[in-house]
């Protein structure tokens, strides 16, 4: 074995904060589908509290084998408007309440899968499951929603995008004593993947097994400091770095995936290996942006630079494992990136260039603070505009914006832990209400004559 | 197949390092496989590969055990299993 390798592992992790960002297991929650709520609440606490006991006690084991620390051990299941489908509630509140208590039983960070997939229209229990979120987020701890309203297949459901303007704006009242948190824990998507570990938008999707685990791996400052050996030389050789580093990580989060499902007698599913940044020093995908030689993220160049990013990214990720999935790529949540905390504060990194910059990357619009005046339609029009990239690019695009209640632009909201804090952004003034009221729906983009 | 552990401790250099922690792993039954270590400017670093085929169901109590002997003399210690190592650095 050689010393260099081994003390570049021990750098990685000691130094430059290599980690796995969770372990989430997935849950097929098909089985406990009953006509009567009640039973079938009892019926998804019953599984999850079941399959679940050990997750939390093996990922610990695993993290001290390998002296990796594993940050967050999560839970997705079945999006719960499929399930719930088969009651006459006419709320689904009670499933939020139950998951977070089986959440809660088991000792994990988050449960995702308070979800509905409605990109081309909507069911009585799709309706009903959005109608809930508010609710179902403000009394509840630890449950992620999130709702898919578009995709390249299928085009856009525009009755959706202006019902989740509302539900955003009413999430963000409800929780209002609290930095309107509920819509941290809420995300609205085009081309949502059935795979993906990392919240709020983790769910168990319909075609995946019955229970898998499944690792969300990050590591910007492994990829900051792997660039600055690289300093001045051309970008080709730049990417090629890139692809290396995010290599050598993917392979150790399948190590521990792999492990971790071994010990718990469950299918291995997929590593995601995601730049996911966190608000401490060091760990900011806007750094990375910055030693790639843009003065300030935001700048001109930022989308260039955090495209060959992603794809490298993705590309060293997917030479070390058949068990890529996920959405495996450069996250870019403001409040949670101390470089773009920061260069959002001073004003380098304003939303339009955000929405550019989601073109390229791996996800979406993610935790931008805006003001709480902006009308629904206003942020159903962002949501339409975020989908459309989406849609027309065949990549996965989200929304993740809090309209925090009594802030104005410049203000700063304080999250806590993973989630930071952001500078309130301004969006502007135009009024977008006559597009959003129209309703329907976009259809199915063309996917020939790409020019 | 031979199952291995691999040992970094690292600090302030003092008399009696490589005994604490080998004769920790005498009490396991681990044989030391490959110690490799280096002295500069005071500061001590030491890479020490031991087998631990067999004993592998005590890795979180030798764990234990190598870090507190390793605080007792100011050393900073981490035990990893080797195969976070080959997966990182081989195809």
């Amino acid at each position: 074995m050689n010393t260099k390798d081994i003390l570049q592992t021990i750098r990685m992790i000691n130094e430059e904060k290599l980690d796995i960002r969770t372990v989430t297991m997935g849950i097929s929650l098909f089985d406990t589908v009953d006509e009567d709520g009640k039973k079938a609440c009892q019926k998804i606490y019953d599984k999850i509290t079941r399959k679940a006991e050990n997750l939390v006690l093996m990922s610990e084991q695993v993290s001290r084998r390998y002296g990796i620390d594993i940050v967050n051990k999560r839970i997705s299941v079945t999006p719960i408007s499929m399930i719930a489908a088969a009651s006459d509630d006419k709320s689904y509140v009670d499933y939020a309440v139950i998951m977070d208590k089986a959440a809660k039983e088991v000792g994990v960070d988050f449960i995702g899968g308070f979800s509905s997939l409605c990109q081309k229209s909507m069911t009585k229990a799709d309706e009903i499951l959005i109608d809930s979120i508010p609710e179902a987020l403000n009394t509840t701890d630890l449950v992620c929603s999130s709702v898919n309203i578009g995709s390249t297949k299928s085009g856009i459901n525009m009755n959706a995008v202006k019902k989740m303007g509302e539900i955003i704006k009413k999430t963000a009242y409800l929780t209002r004593d609290r930095d309107a948190i509920g819509c941290a824990k809420l995300v609205v998507f085009c081309n949502a993947v059935e795979d993906n570990p990392f919240m709020a938008g983790a769910f168990h999707g319909a075609s995946e097994g019955d229970t898998t685990i499944s690792v969300g791996i990050s590591g910007p400052g492994v990829v900051k400091n792997a660039l600055e050996k690289v300093k001045g030389k051309p970008i080709d050789v730049l990417c090629e770095e890139i692809k290396k580093t995010s290599f050598k990580m993917t392979r150790m989060g399948e190590l521990v995936g792999k492990e971790v499902a071994k010990l718990l007698g469950y299918p291995f599913n997929i590593v995601d290996l995601s730049l996911a940044p966190t608000p401490d020093v060091g760990d900011s995908v806007g750094r990375i942006i910055e030693e790639i030689g843009i003065e300030h993220t935001g700048g001109h160049g930022t989308t260039a630079a955090l495209a060959l990013l992603n794809d490298s990214v993705k590309k060293g990720g997917i030479m070390a494992s058949s068990h890529v999935g996920g959405l495996s790529g450069a996250f870019i949540p403001v409040s949670e990136d101390e470089g773009m905390i920061e260069c959002a504060a001073n004003g380098y990194l304003t939303f339009d260039k955000l929405e550019a910059m989601t073109s390229v990357c791996s996800v979406g619009l993610d935790m931008i603070a805006i003001p709480g005046d902006v009308s629904a339609t206003t942020i159903s029009a962002i949501i339409a505009d975020e989908a459309a990239i989406g849609m027309i690019n065949g990549k996965t695009t989200a929304v993740r914006v809090i309209p925090v209640d009594g802030k104005k632009c410049g203000d700063e909201v304080e999250f806590g832990n993973l989630l930071g804090r952001a500078p309130v952004i301004d969006v502007g003034q135009v009024k977008s209400d006559d597009f959003i009221n129209r309703g329907g729906y976009i259809p199915a983009p063309v996917h020939s004559f790409k020019n | 197949m031979i199952s291995k552990a691999i040992i970094t401790v690292s600090g302030k250099d003092t008399v009696g390092i490589i005994h604490a922690i080998t004769g920790k792993l005498l009490d396991y039954n681990a044989n030391v496989l490959e110690i490799n270590q280096v002295v500069v400017s005071d500061y001590f670093t030491m890479i020490l590969i031991a087998d631990i085929t067999g004993i592998s169901d005590k890795f979180d109590e030798l764990k234990r055990d190598l870090i507190k002997v390793g605080k007792a003399i100011n050393q900073e210690v981490m035990v990893q299993h080797e195969d976070i190592f080959d997966t990182m650095h081989n195809i």
